[in-house]
Protein backbone atom coordinates (compact mmCIF):
# COMPACT_ATOMS: atom_id res chain seq x y z
CA UNK A 1 0.00 0.00 0.00
CA UNK A 2 2.64 2.10 0.99
CA UNK A 3 4.13 2.07 -2.56
CA UNK A 4 1.17 2.55 -4.75
CA UNK A 5 0.91 5.70 -2.45
CA UNK A 6 4.22 6.44 -3.62
CA UNK A 7 3.44 5.69 -7.10
CA UNK A 8 0.40 7.50 -7.30
CA UNK A 9 2.36 11.25 -6.69
CA UNK A 10 4.88 10.36 -9.46
CA UNK A 11 4.63 12.32 -12.57
CA UNK A 12 4.31 10.51 -16.31
CA UNK A 13 8.12 10.46 -17.11
CA UNK A 14 8.81 9.15 -13.07
CA UNK A 15 6.17 6.44 -13.71
CA UNK A 16 7.07 5.36 -17.09
CA UNK A 17 10.85 5.22 -15.75
CA UNK A 18 9.52 2.75 -12.49
CA UNK A 19 7.34 1.14 -15.09
CA UNK A 20 10.02 0.10 -17.39
CA UNK A 21 12.27 -0.90 -15.24
CA UNK A 22 9.82 -3.91 -13.74
CA UNK A 23 8.16 -1.90 -11.03
CA UNK A 24 4.70 -3.72 -10.95
CA UNK A 25 2.90 -1.01 -8.22
CA UNK A 26 4.06 1.88 -10.82
CA UNK A 27 2.21 0.02 -13.89
CA UNK A 28 -0.71 -0.52 -11.61
CA UNK A 29 -0.63 3.03 -10.94
CA UNK A 30 -0.26 3.88 -14.46
CA UNK A 31 -3.12 1.78 -15.69
CA UNK A 32 -5.20 3.36 -12.94
CA UNK A 33 -4.36 6.55 -14.27
CA UNK A 34 -5.37 6.55 -17.69
CA UNK A 35 -8.51 3.65 -17.30
CA UNK A 36 -11.04 6.49 -17.77
CA UNK A 37 -9.35 8.23 -20.53
CA UNK A 38 -8.21 5.23 -22.69
CA UNK A 39 -11.67 3.65 -21.85
CA UNK A 40 -13.53 6.68 -23.14
CA UNK A 41 -11.56 7.35 -26.09
CA UNK A 42 -12.93 3.47 -26.93
CA UNK A 43 -16.51 4.22 -26.32
CA UNK A 44 -17.05 8.05 -26.38
CA UNK A 45 -14.88 8.63 -29.76
CA UNK A 46 -15.22 5.57 -31.75
CA UNK A 47 -17.83 4.50 -29.61
CA UNK A 48 -17.63 0.74 -28.96
CA UNK A 49 -20.28 -1.20 -27.30
CA UNK A 50 -19.40 -2.03 -23.83
CA UNK A 51 -17.86 -4.92 -24.68
CA UNK A 52 -15.65 -4.30 -27.35
CA UNK A 53 -14.69 -1.22 -26.15
CA UNK A 54 -13.26 -3.78 -22.96
CA UNK A 55 -11.61 -6.11 -25.04
CA UNK A 56 -10.07 -3.00 -26.77
CA UNK A 57 -9.37 -1.76 -23.43
CA UNK A 58 -7.88 -5.03 -22.97
CA UNK A 59 -5.34 -4.72 -25.97
CA UNK A 60 -4.18 -1.21 -25.74
CA UNK A 61 -2.91 -1.81 -22.05
CA UNK A 62 -1.61 -5.45 -23.64
CA UNK A 63 0.62 -3.19 -26.32
CA UNK A 64 1.28 -0.12 -24.08
CA UNK A 65 3.05 -2.52 -21.75
CA UNK A 66 5.29 -4.24 -24.18
CA UNK A 67 5.85 -1.18 -26.35
CA UNK A 68 6.51 1.55 -23.36
CA UNK A 69 10.29 0.82 -24.13
CA UNK A 70 9.88 2.46 -27.18
CA UNK A 71 7.89 5.61 -25.66
CA UNK A 72 11.20 7.82 -25.72
CA UNK A 73 9.53 10.85 -23.59
CA UNK A 74 7.48 9.53 -20.73
CA UNK A 75 6.24 12.70 -20.05
CA UNK A 76 4.08 12.48 -23.47
CA UNK A 77 2.23 9.12 -22.03
CA UNK A 78 -0.59 11.03 -22.43
CA UNK A 79 -0.87 11.61 -26.20
CA UNK A 80 1.27 8.41 -26.61
CA UNK A 81 -1.50 6.62 -24.74
CA UNK A 82 -4.33 7.93 -27.15
CA UNK A 83 -2.46 7.75 -30.30
CA UNK A 84 -2.08 3.57 -29.06
CA UNK A 85 -5.60 3.61 -28.01
CA UNK A 86 -6.79 5.65 -31.71
CA UNK A 87 -5.27 2.56 -33.81
CA UNK A 88 -6.12 -0.18 -31.22
CA UNK A 89 -10.07 0.94 -32.00
CA UNK A 90 -9.49 1.36 -35.49
CA UNK A 91 -7.49 -2.26 -35.61
CA UNK A 92 -10.41 -3.82 -34.17
CA UNK A 93 -13.09 -2.07 -36.17
CA UNK A 94 -11.43 -3.23 -39.28
CA UNK A 95 -11.08 -6.68 -37.30
CA UNK A 96 -15.00 -6.83 -37.43
CA UNK A 97 -15.35 -5.57 -41.03
CA UNK A 98 -13.80 -8.43 -42.27
CA UNK A 99 -15.62 -10.94 -39.47
CA UNK A 100 -18.57 -9.43 -41.01
CA UNK A 101 -20.00 -7.59 -38.24
CA UNK A 102 -21.77 -4.33 -38.74
CA UNK A 103 -18.72 -2.26 -37.59
CA UNK A 104 -18.60 1.54 -38.88
CA UNK A 105 -15.83 3.34 -39.30
CA UNK A 106 -16.24 6.77 -37.31
CA UNK A 107 -15.37 10.00 -39.50
CA UNK A 108 -11.59 10.98 -39.23
CA UNK A 109 -12.69 14.39 -37.92
CA UNK A 110 -15.50 14.01 -35.76
CA UNK A 111 -12.71 11.61 -34.13
CA UNK A 112 -10.14 14.29 -33.35
CA UNK A 113 -13.52 16.51 -32.55
CA UNK A 114 -14.49 13.96 -29.59
CA UNK A 115 -10.44 13.58 -28.36
CA UNK A 116 -10.35 17.20 -27.48
CA UNK A 117 -13.52 17.31 -25.53
CA UNK A 118 -12.18 14.13 -23.91
CA UNK A 119 -8.68 15.96 -23.51
CA UNK A 120 -10.87 18.74 -22.09
CA UNK A 121 -12.33 16.45 -19.75
CA UNK A 122 -9.41 15.58 -18.54
CA UNK A 123 -7.99 18.88 -17.21
CA UNK A 124 -11.24 19.20 -15.95
CA UNK A 125 -10.93 15.89 -13.68
CA UNK A 126 -7.30 17.38 -12.88
CA UNK A 127 -8.64 20.46 -11.77
CA UNK A 128 -10.68 18.17 -9.26
CA UNK A 129 -7.46 17.77 -7.21
CA UNK A 130 -8.23 21.30 -6.06
CA UNK A 131 -11.21 20.31 -4.29
CA UNK A 132 -11.87 18.90 -1.33
CA UNK A 133 -12.37 14.98 -0.50
CA UNK A 134 -15.84 15.40 0.05
CA UNK A 135 -16.34 17.58 -3.52
CA UNK A 136 -14.28 15.30 -5.74
CA UNK A 137 -16.31 11.93 -4.33
CA UNK A 138 -20.04 14.01 -4.42
CA UNK A 139 -19.14 15.21 -7.77
CA UNK A 140 -17.90 11.84 -9.17
CA UNK A 141 -20.30 9.22 -7.62
CA UNK A 142 -23.24 12.21 -9.39
CA UNK A 143 -21.93 12.98 -12.86
CA UNK A 144 -19.77 9.89 -13.61
CA UNK A 145 -21.05 7.18 -11.70
CA UNK A 146 -24.59 7.98 -12.48
CA UNK A 147 -25.62 7.60 -8.93
CA UNK A 148 -28.97 8.91 -7.70
CA UNK A 149 -28.91 11.20 -4.41
CA UNK A 150 -30.43 8.52 -2.16
CA UNK A 151 -27.36 6.20 -3.42
CA UNK A 152 -25.07 9.19 -2.96
CA UNK A 153 -26.76 10.26 0.87
CA UNK A 154 -26.68 6.57 2.08
CA UNK A 155 -22.87 5.73 1.14
CA UNK A 156 -21.37 9.12 1.88
CA UNK A 157 -23.77 9.76 5.28
CA UNK A 158 -25.39 12.92 3.84
CA UNK A 159 -28.70 13.89 4.21
CA UNK A 160 -30.44 13.28 0.65
CA UNK A 161 -32.30 17.00 0.62
CA UNK A 162 -28.75 18.61 0.67
CA UNK A 163 -27.15 17.02 -1.84
CA UNK A 164 -28.51 19.41 -4.66
CA UNK A 165 -26.82 22.26 -2.92
CA UNK A 166 -23.60 20.15 -2.36
CA UNK A 167 -23.54 19.54 -6.01
CA UNK A 168 -24.02 22.53 -7.31
CA UNK A 169 -21.48 24.44 -4.57
CA UNK A 170 -18.81 21.72 -5.68
CA UNK A 171 -19.84 22.35 -9.24
CA UNK A 172 -18.52 25.83 -8.60
CA UNK A 173 -15.89 25.31 -7.35
CA UNK A 174 -15.36 23.06 -9.90
CA UNK A 175 -15.82 25.76 -12.52
CA UNK A 176 -13.57 27.68 -10.38
CA UNK A 177 -10.91 25.90 -10.34
CA UNK A 178 -10.76 24.61 -13.60
CA UNK A 179 -11.25 28.36 -15.39
CA UNK A 180 -8.32 29.50 -13.30
CA UNK A 181 -10.12 31.28 -10.84
CA UNK A 182 -8.90 30.27 -7.59
CA UNK A 183 -11.25 30.10 -4.48
CA UNK A 184 -10.15 29.50 -0.52
CA UNK A 185 -10.15 25.80 -0.67
CA UNK A 186 -13.28 24.05 1.21
CA UNK A 187 -12.17 21.80 4.29
CA UNK A 188 -12.10 18.24 3.82
CA UNK B 1 -26.76 31.82 -10.62
CA UNK B 2 -26.20 33.78 -13.66
CA UNK B 3 -27.01 32.53 -16.59
CA UNK B 4 -23.03 32.38 -18.03
CA UNK B 5 -22.78 30.56 -14.52
CA UNK B 6 -25.22 28.14 -15.19
CA UNK B 7 -24.28 27.65 -18.88
CA UNK B 8 -20.71 27.12 -17.48
CA UNK B 9 -21.59 24.85 -14.38
CA UNK B 10 -23.37 22.33 -17.68
CA UNK B 11 -20.58 22.63 -19.62
CA UNK B 12 -18.15 21.40 -16.86
CA UNK B 13 -20.70 18.73 -15.79
CA UNK B 14 -20.63 17.72 -19.35
CA UNK B 15 -17.31 17.50 -19.61
CA UNK B 16 -16.98 15.71 -16.33
CA UNK B 17 -19.39 12.96 -17.56
CA UNK B 18 -17.12 12.10 -20.37
CA UNK B 19 -14.68 10.54 -18.17
CA UNK B 20 -16.46 7.21 -16.83
CA UNK B 21 -15.10 4.58 -14.51
CA UNK B 22 -13.79 1.29 -17.10
CA UNK B 23 -15.03 -1.58 -15.81
CA UNK B 24 -13.34 -2.80 -12.71
CA UNK B 25 -12.58 -5.94 -14.05
CA UNK B 26 -10.85 -4.49 -17.00
CA UNK B 27 -8.99 -2.32 -15.13
CA UNK B 28 -7.85 -5.13 -12.80
CA UNK B 29 -6.80 -7.27 -15.51
CA UNK B 30 -4.81 -4.38 -17.03
CA UNK B 31 -3.22 -3.99 -13.88
CA UNK B 32 -2.12 -7.60 -13.82
CA UNK B 33 -0.07 -7.02 -17.21
CA UNK B 34 3.39 -7.81 -15.86
CA UNK B 35 2.15 -11.06 -14.13
CA UNK B 36 1.00 -12.39 -16.86
CA UNK B 37 3.67 -11.90 -18.97
CA UNK B 38 5.80 -13.31 -16.71
CA UNK B 39 3.51 -16.38 -17.04
CA UNK B 40 3.93 -16.65 -20.79
CA UNK B 41 7.19 -16.08 -20.78
CA UNK B 42 7.94 -19.42 -18.56
CA UNK B 43 5.32 -21.21 -20.76
CA UNK B 44 7.53 -20.63 -23.59
CA UNK B 45 10.71 -21.60 -22.05
CA UNK B 46 9.15 -24.87 -20.97
CA UNK B 47 7.65 -25.37 -24.62
CA UNK B 48 10.99 -25.12 -25.94
CA UNK B 49 12.52 -27.52 -23.36
CA UNK B 50 9.81 -29.95 -23.26
CA UNK B 51 8.37 -31.20 -26.73
CA UNK B 52 5.63 -32.64 -24.99
CA UNK B 53 3.95 -29.79 -23.90
CA UNK B 54 4.67 -27.52 -27.17
CA UNK B 55 3.08 -30.50 -29.21
CA UNK B 56 0.26 -30.23 -26.61
CA UNK B 57 0.20 -26.54 -26.50
CA UNK B 58 -0.45 -25.96 -30.04
CA UNK B 59 -2.85 -28.97 -30.46
CA UNK B 60 -5.22 -27.64 -27.73
CA UNK B 61 -3.64 -24.40 -26.03
CA UNK B 62 -7.17 -23.75 -23.90
CA UNK B 63 -6.94 -27.47 -22.45
CA UNK B 64 -3.47 -27.77 -21.93
CA UNK B 65 -3.51 -24.66 -19.86
CA UNK B 66 -6.91 -25.40 -17.91
CA UNK B 67 -5.39 -28.60 -17.33
CA UNK B 68 -2.49 -26.71 -15.78
CA UNK B 69 -4.54 -24.82 -13.67
CA UNK B 70 -3.76 -21.82 -15.23
CA UNK B 71 -7.16 -18.86 -15.47
CA UNK B 72 -7.67 -18.32 -19.82
CA UNK B 73 -7.68 -14.92 -20.67
CA UNK B 74 -7.37 -13.24 -23.57
CA UNK B 75 -3.93 -11.56 -23.18
CA UNK B 76 -2.72 -15.28 -21.96
CA UNK B 77 -4.13 -16.91 -24.89
CA UNK B 78 -2.98 -14.46 -27.35
CA UNK B 79 0.57 -13.68 -26.73
CA UNK B 80 0.99 -17.37 -26.06
CA UNK B 81 -0.29 -17.95 -29.69
CA UNK B 82 1.85 -15.49 -31.17
CA UNK B 83 4.98 -16.58 -29.52
CA UNK B 84 4.11 -20.64 -30.21
CA UNK B 85 3.89 -19.67 -33.77
CA UNK B 86 7.33 -18.32 -33.67
CA UNK B 87 9.14 -22.11 -32.09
Amino acid sequence: MMALEAVSTLDDAALVERCRSGDGQAWRELVSRYSRYVYAICIQAFRLPREEAEDTFQDVFARAYERLDGLRDGSALRPWLAQLTRRTCIDHLRAAARGGAPAEMPDAGEVDRNLMRIDEAVAVHQAMDELSGDCREILDRFFCRDESYREISDVLGIPAGTIASRISRCLSKLRDAYLGRSEPREPS
Amino acid sequence: MSDMNGSEHERVAELLSLLRPAPECAVRAAQEMPLLAATVDQLVERAQADDAFRRSLIADLEATLTAEGHELNRFTLGRLRERLADL
